[in-house]
Protein backbone atom coordinates (compact mmCIF):
# COMPACT_ATOMS: atom_id res chain seq x y z
CA UNK A 1 0.00 0.00 0.00
CA UNK A 2 1.04 3.74 -0.76
CA UNK A 3 0.02 4.43 3.06
CA UNK A 4 2.30 1.35 4.51
CA UNK A 5 5.25 3.78 2.52
CA UNK A 6 4.33 7.48 5.13
CA UNK A 7 3.88 4.92 8.09
CA UNK A 8 6.43 5.35 10.83
CA UNK A 9 9.43 3.31 10.27
CA UNK A 10 10.00 1.27 13.60
CA UNK A 11 13.03 1.37 15.48
CA UNK A 12 14.50 -1.80 17.58
CA UNK A 13 14.35 -0.43 21.00
CA UNK A 14 17.84 -0.44 22.95
CA UNK A 15 17.94 -1.16 26.80
CA UNK A 16 19.03 1.87 28.32
CA UNK A 17 21.56 0.19 30.61
CA UNK A 18 23.17 -1.48 27.76
CA UNK A 19 24.50 1.90 26.25
CA UNK A 20 24.90 3.99 29.61
CA UNK A 21 28.42 4.53 29.79
CA UNK A 22 29.88 3.95 33.28
CA UNK A 23 30.38 7.62 34.96
CA UNK A 24 30.87 7.70 38.53
CA UNK A 25 28.62 10.17 39.77
CA UNK A 26 29.31 13.56 40.61
CA UNK A 27 31.97 13.97 38.30
CA UNK A 28 30.11 15.69 35.42
CA UNK A 29 27.95 18.62 36.39
CA UNK A 30 25.17 20.01 33.68
CA UNK A 31 24.54 24.08 33.79
CA UNK A 32 21.49 25.07 35.17
CA UNK A 33 21.10 27.39 32.82
CA UNK A 34 22.97 26.48 29.57
CA UNK A 35 23.13 23.06 29.90
CA UNK A 36 26.48 22.82 29.26
CA UNK A 37 28.34 19.96 30.66
CA UNK A 38 31.13 20.73 33.17
CA UNK A 39 33.57 19.01 34.82
CA UNK A 40 33.25 18.90 38.76
CA UNK A 41 36.45 19.56 39.50
CA UNK A 42 36.42 22.71 36.96
CA UNK A 43 33.11 23.67 38.39
CA UNK A 44 34.79 23.83 42.15
CA UNK A 45 37.94 25.56 40.99
CA UNK A 46 35.89 28.44 39.03
CA UNK A 47 33.98 28.91 42.46
CA UNK A 48 31.17 27.06 41.24
CA UNK A 49 30.36 29.32 38.15
CA UNK A 50 29.59 28.14 34.63
CA UNK A 51 32.77 28.81 32.66
CA UNK A 52 30.32 29.36 29.68
CA UNK A 53 27.40 31.46 30.61
CA UNK A 54 28.78 32.84 34.12
CA UNK A 55 25.64 30.89 36.43
CA UNK A 56 26.52 30.91 39.78
CA UNK A 57 24.94 27.46 41.16
CA UNK A 58 23.62 27.64 44.72
CA UNK A 59 26.39 27.10 47.07
CA UNK A 60 25.91 25.43 50.60
CA UNK A 61 26.31 27.42 53.57
CA UNK A 62 29.82 25.30 54.47
CA UNK A 63 30.66 26.27 50.54
CA UNK A 64 29.93 29.74 51.28
CA UNK A 65 32.04 30.18 54.12
CA UNK A 66 35.12 28.22 53.25
CA UNK A 67 35.22 30.94 49.76
CA UNK A 68 34.44 33.67 52.07
CA UNK A 69 36.98 33.77 55.42
CA UNK A 70 40.46 33.04 56.08
CA UNK A 71 41.25 29.44 56.33
CA UNK A 72 40.16 27.95 59.67
CA UNK A 73 39.19 30.84 61.00
CA UNK A 74 35.12 29.98 61.32
CA UNK A 75 34.23 29.79 64.94
CA UNK A 76 30.37 28.66 64.83
CA UNK A 77 27.62 30.05 66.73
CA UNK A 78 24.42 27.79 68.39
CA UNK A 79 24.96 25.20 65.99
CA UNK A 80 22.55 23.06 67.52
CA UNK A 81 19.37 25.09 68.08
CA UNK A 82 16.79 23.32 66.60
CA UNK A 83 13.13 24.07 65.35
CA UNK A 84 10.27 23.30 67.28
CA UNK A 85 6.48 22.86 65.70
CA UNK A 86 4.82 25.51 68.07
CA UNK A 87 1.60 25.17 66.05
CA UNK A 88 1.87 21.23 65.37
CA UNK A 89 1.68 21.40 61.65
CA UNK A 90 1.28 18.39 60.03
CA UNK A 91 4.08 16.92 58.42
CA UNK A 92 6.45 19.65 59.27
CA UNK A 93 8.64 17.70 61.95
CA UNK A 94 9.12 14.92 58.89
CA UNK A 95 10.61 18.02 56.85
CA UNK A 96 13.33 19.33 59.16
CA UNK A 97 14.42 15.94 60.14
CA UNK A 98 14.60 14.98 55.97
CA UNK A 99 16.27 18.96 55.90
CA UNK A 100 18.47 17.97 58.82
CA UNK A 101 19.90 14.62 56.77
CA UNK A 102 20.32 16.11 53.51
CA UNK A 103 21.96 18.75 54.34
CA UNK A 104 24.06 18.04 57.79
CA UNK A 105 22.76 21.08 59.12
CA UNK A 106 20.33 21.77 62.40
CA UNK A 107 18.55 24.64 60.65
CA UNK A 108 18.48 27.08 57.42
CA UNK A 109 21.41 29.09 58.50
CA UNK A 110 24.90 29.12 59.74
CA UNK A 111 25.84 32.04 62.06
CA UNK A 112 29.29 32.56 63.41
CA UNK A 113 32.35 34.83 63.68
CA UNK A 114 35.83 34.36 61.32
CA UNK A 115 38.57 36.76 59.71
CA UNK A 116 38.43 37.95 55.90
CA UNK A 117 42.08 39.54 55.31
CA UNK A 118 42.63 39.48 58.69
CA UNK A 119 39.53 41.72 59.58
CA UNK A 120 37.44 40.29 62.04
CA UNK A 121 33.45 39.68 60.80
CA UNK A 122 29.93 38.12 62.10
CA UNK A 123 28.90 36.37 59.35
CA UNK A 124 25.57 34.68 58.78
CA UNK A 125 24.77 32.78 55.74
CA UNK A 126 21.57 31.16 53.80
CA UNK A 127 21.22 27.76 52.85
CA UNK A 128 19.06 27.21 50.11
CA UNK A 129 18.95 23.36 50.26
CA UNK A 130 16.99 23.39 53.95
CA UNK A 131 13.31 23.52 53.06
CA UNK A 132 13.81 26.89 51.02
CA UNK A 133 15.83 28.44 53.35
CA UNK A 134 12.63 29.75 54.62
CA UNK A 135 12.77 31.80 58.02
CA UNK A 136 11.28 30.57 60.97
CA UNK A 137 11.88 31.35 64.64
CA UNK A 138 15.06 29.94 64.78
CA UNK A 139 16.49 31.02 61.45
CA UNK A 140 15.17 34.38 62.72
CA UNK A 141 16.73 33.58 66.15
CA UNK A 142 20.10 32.75 64.96
CA UNK A 143 20.39 35.81 62.81
CA UNK A 144 19.11 38.36 65.88
CA UNK A 145 21.87 36.35 68.14
CA UNK A 146 24.50 37.04 65.18
CA UNK A 147 23.63 40.86 65.04
CA UNK A 148 23.77 40.88 68.69
CA UNK A 149 27.03 39.62 68.86
CA UNK A 150 28.32 41.72 66.43
CA UNK A 151 27.00 44.83 68.43
CA UNK A 152 28.90 43.15 71.51
CA UNK A 153 31.84 42.93 69.82
CA UNK A 154 31.52 46.22 67.40
CA UNK A 155 32.26 43.78 64.75
CA UNK A 156 30.92 44.33 61.43
CA UNK A 157 28.01 42.39 59.92
CA UNK A 158 28.03 40.39 56.94
CA UNK A 159 24.46 38.57 55.76
CA UNK A 160 25.02 36.15 52.72
CA UNK A 161 20.56 36.27 52.34
CA UNK A 162 18.62 33.21 50.41
CA UNK A 163 15.30 32.24 50.86
CA UNK A 164 12.19 31.50 49.83
CA UNK A 165 10.32 33.81 52.69
CA UNK A 166 8.38 33.14 55.67
CA UNK A 167 8.44 29.78 56.62
CA UNK A 168 4.75 28.85 56.79
CA UNK A 169 4.69 25.98 59.19
CA UNK A 170 5.36 28.42 61.91
CA UNK A 171 2.82 30.83 60.87
CA UNK A 172 2.36 34.13 62.93
CA UNK A 173 5.75 32.93 64.77
CA UNK A 174 8.01 33.22 61.52
CA UNK A 175 6.33 36.80 59.91
CA UNK A 176 7.38 38.49 63.54
CA UNK A 177 11.26 36.90 62.79
CA UNK A 178 11.25 40.06 59.95
CA UNK A 179 10.26 42.18 63.25
CA UNK A 180 12.41 40.94 65.11
CA UNK A 181 15.92 40.91 62.70
CA UNK A 182 14.64 44.07 61.80
CA UNK A 183 14.64 45.46 65.68
CA UNK A 184 17.84 44.20 66.00
CA UNK A 185 19.42 45.59 63.13
CA UNK A 186 18.13 49.10 64.00
CA UNK A 187 20.26 48.86 67.36
CA UNK A 188 23.38 47.79 65.43
CA UNK A 189 22.50 50.65 62.55
CA UNK A 190 22.40 53.19 65.90
CA UNK A 191 25.82 52.12 66.82
CA UNK A 192 27.26 52.83 63.82
CA UNK A 193 28.72 49.58 62.65
CA UNK A 194 28.89 48.55 59.22
CA UNK A 195 26.32 45.36 57.94
CA UNK A 196 27.27 44.36 54.57
CA UNK A 197 24.19 42.55 52.90
CA UNK A 198 24.74 39.95 50.59
CA UNK A 199 22.00 38.74 48.04
CA UNK A 200 22.41 35.83 46.81
CA UNK A 201 19.99 33.27 44.88
CA UNK A 202 16.85 33.65 45.79
CA UNK A 203 16.34 36.06 48.12
CA UNK A 204 12.80 36.25 48.02
CA UNK A 205 9.57 37.08 50.70
CA UNK A 206 9.93 38.45 54.15
CA UNK A 207 13.72 37.77 54.08
CA UNK A 208 13.57 40.98 51.32
CA UNK A 209 11.39 42.51 53.37
CA UNK A 210 13.47 42.74 56.07
CA UNK A 211 17.05 42.44 57.63
CA UNK A 212 18.13 41.42 53.70
CA UNK A 213 17.40 45.10 52.15
CA UNK A 214 18.63 47.08 55.16
CA UNK A 215 22.19 46.74 54.83
CA UNK A 216 24.49 49.42 54.77
CA UNK A 217 25.88 48.30 51.16
CA UNK A 218 23.99 45.74 49.70
CA UNK A 219 25.83 43.63 47.63
CA UNK A 220 24.47 41.35 44.87
CA UNK A 221 25.72 38.11 42.75
CA UNK A 222 25.10 38.31 39.05
CA UNK A 223 22.10 36.77 38.04
CA UNK A 224 20.22 36.55 41.52
CA UNK A 225 16.49 36.37 41.38
CA UNK A 226 15.59 39.38 44.43
CA UNK A 227 12.26 39.58 44.72
CA UNK A 228 9.29 40.25 47.47
CA UNK A 229 7.01 38.56 45.66
CA UNK A 230 7.88 35.68 43.34
CA UNK A 231 7.63 35.61 39.82
CA UNK A 232 5.15 33.35 39.65
CA UNK A 233 2.58 35.18 41.45
CA UNK A 234 3.22 37.80 40.16
CA UNK A 235 2.26 36.30 36.65
CA UNK A 236 -0.94 34.58 38.54
CA UNK A 237 -1.90 37.98 39.35
CA UNK A 238 -1.14 40.12 36.33
CA UNK A 239 -1.93 37.53 33.90
CA UNK A 240 0.97 37.90 31.41
CA UNK A 241 4.37 36.83 31.23
CA UNK A 242 7.10 38.89 33.09
CA UNK A 243 10.12 40.10 31.16
CA UNK A 244 13.31 38.42 30.59
CA UNK A 245 15.89 39.53 33.72
CA UNK A 246 13.06 40.76 35.75
CA UNK A 247 13.61 41.05 39.23
CA UNK A 248 17.38 39.58 38.63
CA UNK A 249 20.06 41.28 40.24
CA UNK A 250 21.11 43.71 37.54
CA UNK A 251 17.10 44.87 37.43
CA UNK A 252 17.60 45.30 40.86
CA UNK A 253 20.88 47.29 40.40
CA UNK A 254 19.29 49.89 37.63
CA UNK A 255 16.33 50.12 39.75
CA UNK A 256 18.42 51.75 42.75
CA UNK A 257 18.35 48.57 45.47
CA UNK A 258 21.40 46.74 45.29
CA UNK A 259 25.18 49.08 45.51
CA UNK A 260 26.79 46.59 43.38
CA UNK A 261 27.06 43.04 41.45
CA UNK A 262 29.96 41.42 42.33
CA UNK A 263 30.64 37.54 41.09
CA UNK A 264 32.12 34.89 42.93
CA UNK A 265 35.39 35.30 42.38
CA UNK A 266 35.80 39.00 43.66
CA UNK A 267 33.50 38.39 46.52
CA UNK A 268 36.27 38.03 48.97
CA UNK A 269 38.52 40.63 47.88
CA UNK A 270 35.42 42.98 47.48
CA UNK A 271 34.38 42.27 51.25
CA UNK A 272 37.95 42.92 52.24
CA UNK A 273 38.16 45.77 50.49
CA UNK A 274 34.73 47.62 52.01
CA UNK A 275 35.82 46.01 55.56
CA UNK A 276 39.13 47.99 55.31
CA UNK A 277 37.90 51.29 54.36
CA UNK A 278 35.36 51.15 57.34
CA UNK A 279 38.55 50.57 59.89
CA UNK A 280 37.83 52.83 63.03
CA UNK A 281 40.85 54.18 64.03
CA UNK A 282 41.46 54.17 67.84
CA UNK B 1 -28.15 43.66 54.24
CA UNK B 2 -26.08 42.99 50.55
CA UNK B 3 -23.65 40.43 51.58
CA UNK B 4 -24.44 37.93 53.80
CA UNK B 5 -22.47 35.25 54.92
CA UNK B 6 -24.12 31.58 55.19
CA UNK B 7 -23.95 30.90 58.85
CA UNK B 8 -25.19 34.38 59.31
CA UNK B 9 -28.49 33.57 57.16
CA UNK B 10 -30.69 31.82 59.77
CA UNK B 11 -30.26 35.02 62.19
CA UNK B 12 -30.86 37.50 60.12
CA UNK B 13 -34.02 35.78 58.84
CA UNK B 14 -35.04 35.63 62.28
CA UNK B 15 -34.65 39.44 62.62
CA UNK B 16 -36.41 40.08 59.54
CA UNK B 17 -39.31 37.69 61.25
CA UNK B 18 -38.99 39.74 64.17
CA UNK B 19 -39.33 43.39 62.43
CA UNK B 20 -42.23 42.23 60.48
CA UNK B 21 -43.90 41.34 63.26
CA UNK B 22 -43.50 44.57 64.95
CA UNK B 23 -44.27 46.29 62.06
CA UNK B 24 -47.73 43.96 61.89
CA UNK B 25 -48.81 44.59 65.61
CA UNK B 26 -48.12 48.59 65.82
CA UNK B 27 -50.43 48.25 62.21
CA UNK B 28 -53.11 46.20 63.47
CA UNK B 29 -52.63 47.38 66.82
CA UNK B 30 -52.47 43.78 68.49
CA UNK B 31 -50.29 42.82 71.39
CA UNK B 32 -48.54 40.41 70.45
CA UNK B 33 -45.02 41.71 72.63
CA UNK B 34 -44.79 38.12 74.56
CA UNK B 35 -44.19 36.56 71.41
CA UNK B 36 -42.05 39.50 70.39
CA UNK B 37 -40.05 39.23 73.44
CA UNK B 38 -39.54 35.32 73.01
CA UNK B 39 -38.55 35.61 69.32
CA UNK B 40 -35.99 38.16 70.14
CA UNK B 41 -34.57 35.92 72.92
CA UNK B 42 -34.09 33.30 70.45
CA UNK B 43 -32.21 35.50 67.96
CA UNK B 44 -29.72 36.28 70.60
CA UNK B 45 -29.50 33.01 71.51
CA UNK B 46 -29.20 31.90 68.40
CA UNK B 47 -26.47 34.63 67.93
CA UNK B 48 -24.20 33.74 70.57
CA UNK B 49 -24.45 30.19 70.00
CA UNK B 50 -23.50 30.96 66.65
CA UNK B 51 -20.81 33.09 66.79
CA UNK B 52 -19.63 31.19 70.49
CA UNK B 53 -18.65 27.77 67.70
CA UNK B 54 -16.84 29.98 64.78
CA UNK B 55 -14.48 28.06 62.87
CA UNK B 56 -11.55 30.49 61.82
CA UNK B 57 -12.14 30.18 58.66
CA UNK B 58 -15.69 31.46 59.23
CA UNK B 59 -13.80 34.59 61.27
CA UNK B 60 -11.70 35.15 58.31
CA UNK B 61 -15.12 35.09 56.07
CA UNK B 62 -16.08 38.53 58.99
CA UNK B 63 -12.96 39.82 58.79
CA UNK B 64 -13.06 40.05 55.35
CA UNK B 65 -16.81 41.03 55.18
CA UNK B 66 -17.44 43.83 52.45
CA UNK B 67 -19.50 46.06 55.03
CA UNK B 68 -17.36 45.76 57.56
CA UNK B 69 -16.11 48.84 59.05
CA UNK B 70 -12.71 50.20 57.90
CA UNK B 71 -10.19 52.61 58.75
CA UNK B 72 -12.23 55.40 57.03
CA UNK B 73 -14.97 54.67 59.69
CA UNK B 74 -12.80 54.60 62.36
CA UNK B 75 -11.35 57.88 61.56
CA UNK B 76 -14.94 59.18 61.32
CA UNK B 77 -15.62 57.54 64.66
CA UNK B 78 -13.38 58.22 67.02
CA UNK B 79 -10.98 60.40 65.52
CA UNK B 80 -11.47 64.46 65.77
CA UNK B 81 -10.61 67.42 63.53
CA UNK B 82 -8.99 64.63 61.46
CA UNK B 83 -6.73 66.21 58.29
CA UNK B 84 -5.66 63.72 55.76
CA UNK B 85 -2.05 64.02 54.82
CA UNK B 86 -1.09 63.09 51.25
CA UNK B 87 2.45 61.29 49.31
CA UNK B 88 5.77 59.80 50.50
CA UNK B 89 7.85 62.97 48.88
CA UNK B 90 9.25 60.46 46.49
CA UNK B 91 7.23 59.21 43.98
CA UNK B 92 3.40 59.19 44.33
CA UNK B 93 0.46 58.90 47.09
CA UNK B 94 -1.29 55.43 47.42
CA UNK B 95 -4.79 55.45 48.50
CA UNK B 96 -4.80 52.27 49.64
CA UNK B 97 -3.07 53.65 52.69
CA UNK B 98 -4.59 56.64 54.74
CA UNK B 99 -2.39 58.83 56.99
CA UNK B 100 -2.95 61.79 58.82
CA UNK B 101 -3.16 64.22 62.27
CA UNK B 102 -5.93 64.51 64.46
CA UNK B 103 -7.10 64.50 67.95
CA UNK B 104 -8.27 61.09 69.82
CA UNK B 105 -10.06 62.06 73.18
CA UNK B 106 -8.44 65.35 72.72
CA UNK B 107 -5.07 64.13 72.72
CA UNK B 108 -2.81 65.00 69.18
CA UNK B 109 -2.50 61.83 67.45
CA UNK B 110 -0.85 60.70 63.78
CA UNK B 111 -2.90 58.25 62.05
CA UNK B 112 -2.52 55.70 59.52
CA UNK B 113 -3.70 52.86 58.11
CA UNK B 114 -4.72 50.49 55.18
CA UNK B 115 -8.28 51.18 53.34
CA UNK B 116 -10.55 48.72 51.77
CA UNK B 117 -12.92 49.71 49.86
CA UNK B 118 -16.66 48.55 50.46
CA UNK B 119 -17.60 48.27 46.73
CA UNK B 120 -16.25 47.30 43.63
CA UNK B 121 -15.70 50.85 42.78
CA UNK B 122 -13.87 51.90 45.76
CA UNK B 123 -11.88 48.71 45.78
CA UNK B 124 -10.85 49.75 42.85
CA UNK B 125 -9.65 52.81 43.86
CA UNK B 126 -8.14 51.52 46.59
CA UNK B 127 -6.56 48.91 44.97
CA UNK B 128 -8.66 46.32 47.54
CA UNK B 129 -5.86 48.09 50.12
CA UNK B 130 -2.86 46.27 49.09
CA UNK B 131 -0.27 49.23 49.18
CA UNK B 132 2.80 49.77 47.30
CA UNK B 133 6.04 50.96 48.19
CA UNK B 134 4.69 54.56 48.02
CA UNK B 135 2.03 53.54 50.67
CA UNK B 136 4.87 52.22 52.98
CA UNK B 137 7.08 55.10 52.49
CA UNK B 138 3.88 57.40 53.07
CA UNK B 139 3.39 55.54 56.57
CA UNK B 140 7.04 56.32 57.32
CA UNK B 141 7.45 59.92 56.35
CA UNK B 142 4.33 60.42 58.58
CA UNK B 143 5.88 58.41 61.56
CA UNK B 144 8.87 60.22 61.86
CA UNK B 145 7.12 63.41 61.11
CA UNK B 146 4.86 62.09 64.45
CA UNK B 147 8.17 61.52 66.50
CA UNK B 148 9.08 64.85 65.84
CA UNK B 149 6.37 66.08 67.35
CA UNK B 150 5.78 63.61 69.99
CA UNK B 151 2.23 62.54 68.62
CA UNK B 152 1.63 58.76 69.32
CA UNK B 153 0.95 57.29 66.30
CA UNK B 154 -2.09 55.08 66.24
CA UNK B 155 -2.27 51.99 62.81
CA UNK B 156 -4.95 50.66 61.55
CA UNK B 157 -4.27 47.66 60.09
CA UNK B 158 -6.84 45.94 56.95
CA UNK B 159 -5.17 44.34 53.96
CA UNK B 160 -5.19 40.82 52.21
CA UNK B 161 -1.21 41.54 51.59
CA UNK B 162 0.84 43.65 49.91
CA UNK B 163 0.42 44.38 46.22
CA UNK B 164 2.06 41.59 44.21
CA UNK B 165 3.03 43.34 40.80
CA UNK B 166 5.49 44.79 38.57
CA UNK B 167 5.41 48.13 39.83
CA UNK B 168 5.76 47.60 43.51
CA UNK B 169 8.37 44.90 42.50
CA UNK B 170 10.44 48.25 40.64
CA UNK B 171 9.72 50.63 43.22
CA UNK B 172 10.98 48.21 45.89
CA UNK B 173 8.27 46.43 47.64
CA UNK B 174 10.50 44.30 49.89
CA UNK B 175 12.85 47.83 50.91
CA UNK B 176 9.78 50.25 51.99
CA UNK B 177 8.48 47.28 53.90
CA UNK B 178 11.47 46.22 55.61
CA UNK B 179 12.76 50.49 56.62
CA UNK B 180 8.96 50.29 58.36
CA UNK B 181 9.69 47.50 60.39
CA UNK B 182 13.05 48.89 61.03
CA UNK B 183 12.49 52.71 61.98
CA UNK B 184 9.21 51.71 64.06
CA UNK B 185 10.71 49.14 66.43
CA UNK B 186 13.41 52.33 67.78
CA UNK B 187 10.44 55.22 66.57
CA UNK B 188 10.95 57.44 69.81
CA UNK B 189 6.84 57.74 70.19
CA UNK B 190 4.00 55.24 71.46
CA UNK B 191 3.00 53.22 68.55
CA UNK B 192 -0.74 51.27 69.11
CA UNK B 193 -1.86 48.90 66.21
CA UNK B 194 -5.10 47.74 65.62
CA UNK B 195 -6.21 44.92 63.48
CA UNK B 196 -9.18 45.87 62.12
CA UNK B 197 -10.22 42.79 59.80
CA UNK B 198 -7.42 41.45 57.78
CA UNK B 199 -3.79 40.96 58.87
CA UNK B 200 -2.21 39.48 55.24
CA UNK B 201 1.68 39.28 55.75
CA UNK B 202 4.66 41.71 55.63
CA UNK B 203 2.00 44.20 54.34
CA UNK B 204 0.03 44.18 57.28
CA UNK B 205 3.49 43.91 59.75
CA UNK B 206 4.92 47.10 58.32
CA UNK B 207 2.40 48.66 60.97
CA UNK B 208 2.81 46.43 63.15
CA UNK B 209 5.46 46.91 65.18
CA UNK B 210 3.92 48.89 67.95
CA UNK B 211 4.13 48.73 71.80
CA UNK B 212 0.29 47.47 71.90
CA UNK B 213 -0.53 44.81 69.15
CA UNK B 214 -4.21 44.53 69.44
CA UNK B 215 -7.10 42.35 67.10
CA UNK B 216 -10.62 42.96 67.02
CA UNK B 217 -12.10 39.73 67.69
CA UNK B 218 -12.68 38.66 64.37
CA UNK B 219 -9.96 39.73 62.53
CA UNK B 220 -7.59 37.65 61.71
CA UNK B 221 -3.62 37.80 60.79
CA UNK B 222 -1.18 35.67 59.05
CA UNK B 223 2.19 34.84 57.55
CA UNK B 224 0.10 34.65 54.45
CA UNK B 225 -3.54 34.28 52.95
CA UNK B 226 -5.26 31.01 53.94
CA UNK B 227 -5.51 30.90 50.00
CA UNK B 228 -1.99 31.34 49.40
CA UNK B 229 -0.48 28.95 52.02
CA UNK B 230 -2.84 26.22 50.37
CA UNK B 231 -1.71 26.22 47.20
CA UNK B 232 1.89 26.53 48.07
CA UNK B 233 1.64 23.52 50.63
CA UNK B 234 -0.72 22.05 49.41
CA UNK B 235 -0.82 23.26 45.67
CA UNK B 236 -4.39 23.43 45.93
CA UNK B 237 -5.91 26.83 46.60
CA UNK B 238 -9.22 25.29 47.72
CA UNK B 239 -8.31 24.20 50.92
CA UNK B 240 -8.19 27.40 52.40
CA UNK B 241 -10.38 26.21 55.03
CA UNK B 242 -7.96 24.18 56.54
CA UNK B 243 -4.73 26.15 56.18
CA UNK B 244 -7.46 28.63 58.24
CA UNK B 245 -6.89 26.40 60.96
CA UNK B 246 -3.63 25.01 60.38
CA UNK B 247 -1.86 28.57 60.17
CA UNK B 248 -3.27 29.81 63.91
CA UNK B 249 -4.18 33.16 62.65
CA UNK B 250 -7.48 33.55 64.92
CA UNK B 251 -7.15 37.13 67.44
CA UNK B 252 -7.42 34.25 70.17
CA UNK B 253 -4.71 31.59 68.69
CA UNK B 254 -2.23 34.87 68.44
CA UNK B 255 -3.04 35.76 72.36
CA UNK B 256 -2.40 32.17 73.51
CA UNK B 257 0.82 32.42 71.26
CA UNK B 258 1.57 35.54 72.46
CA UNK B 259 1.79 37.38 69.41
CA UNK B 260 -0.44 40.01 69.99
CA UNK B 261 -1.41 42.10 72.64
CA UNK B 262 -4.96 42.20 73.64
CA UNK B 263 -8.81 41.38 71.52
CA UNK B 264 -10.98 43.84 71.54
CA UNK B 265 -14.42 42.91 71.76
CA UNK B 266 -16.94 43.21 68.94
CA UNK B 267 -20.54 43.48 68.78
CA UNK B 268 -22.32 40.36 68.65
CA UNK B 269 -22.46 39.19 64.92
CA UNK B 270 -19.36 41.52 64.49
CA UNK B 271 -18.60 44.98 63.89
CA UNK B 272 -20.39 45.12 60.48
CA UNK B 273 -23.92 44.40 62.42
CA UNK B 274 -23.08 47.57 64.85
CA UNK B 275 -20.53 50.07 63.77
CA UNK B 276 -20.97 52.78 66.79
CA UNK B 277 -20.60 50.26 69.11
CA UNK B 278 -17.50 48.72 67.60
CA UNK B 279 -16.05 51.87 67.21
CA UNK B 280 -16.72 52.18 71.07
CA UNK B 281 -15.37 48.91 71.96
CA UNK B 282 -11.95 49.85 70.13
CA UNK B 283 -11.78 53.40 71.69
CA UNK B 284 -11.86 52.19 75.12
CA UNK B 285 -9.08 49.55 74.51
CA UNK B 286 -7.10 52.23 72.45
CA UNK B 287 -7.47 54.59 75.37
CA UNK B 288 -6.69 51.94 78.10
CA UNK B 289 -3.25 51.16 76.50
CA UNK B 290 -2.35 55.33 75.45
CA UNK B 291 -2.74 56.29 78.93
CA UNK B 292 -0.57 53.42 80.28
CA UNK B 293 2.12 54.21 77.42
CA UNK B 294 1.59 58.07 78.33
CA UNK B 295 2.69 57.05 81.96
CA UNK B 296 6.28 56.02 80.50
CA UNK B 297 9.35 57.19 79.78
CA UNK B 298 10.18 56.97 76.22
CA UNK B 299 12.89 54.97 76.79
CA UNK B 300 11.52 52.71 79.22
CA UNK B 301 8.70 51.94 76.09
CA UNK B 302 11.73 51.44 73.36
CA UNK B 303 13.35 49.10 75.49
CA UNK B 304 9.70 47.01 76.34
CA UNK B 305 8.98 47.93 72.99
CA UNK B 306 12.24 45.48 71.53
CA UNK B 307 12.04 43.06 74.11
CA UNK B 308 8.56 42.29 73.10
CA UNK B 309 9.85 41.97 69.80
CA UNK B 310 13.45 39.98 70.72
CA UNK B 311 11.28 37.27 72.55
CA UNK B 312 8.96 36.12 69.61
CA UNK B 313 9.17 32.77 67.99
CA UNK B 314 9.54 29.36 69.80
CA UNK B 315 12.88 27.42 69.87
CA UNK B 316 13.01 23.74 70.16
Amino acid sequence: MVLEFFRKQKYVTVKANQEKRDIPEGLWVKCTRCSEIIYTKELEKNYKVCHKCNYHFRLTARERINMILDADSFTEYDSQLTSSNPLNFEGYEEKILKSQETTGLKEAVVTGEGTINGYPVVLAVMDSRFIMASMGSVVGEKITRAIERALEKKYPLIIFAASGGARMQEGMLSLMQMAKTSAALARFDKAGLLYISVLTDPTTGGVTASFASLGDIIIAEPGALIAFTGPRVIEQTIKQKLPEGFQRAEFMRQHGFVDMIVSRDKMRETLANILELHVKEE
Amino acid sequence: MASTLDFEKPIIELENKIKELKTFAEEKKIDLSDEIIKLEQRAEELKKSTYQNLIPWQKVLIARHPERPNSLDYIKLLITDFMELHGDRLYGDDPAVIGGIGRFQGQPVTVIGHVKGKDTKENVARNFGMAHPEGYRKALRLMKQAEKFNRPVLFFVDTPGAYPGMGAEERGQGEAIARDLMVMSALKTPLITVVIGEGGSGGALAFSVADRLLMQEYAYFSVSTPEACASILWKDGTKAREAAEALRLTAQDLLELGVIDGIIKEPLGGAHRDYKSAAEYVSKEISKHLNELLQCSIDTILEERYKKFRAMGHIG
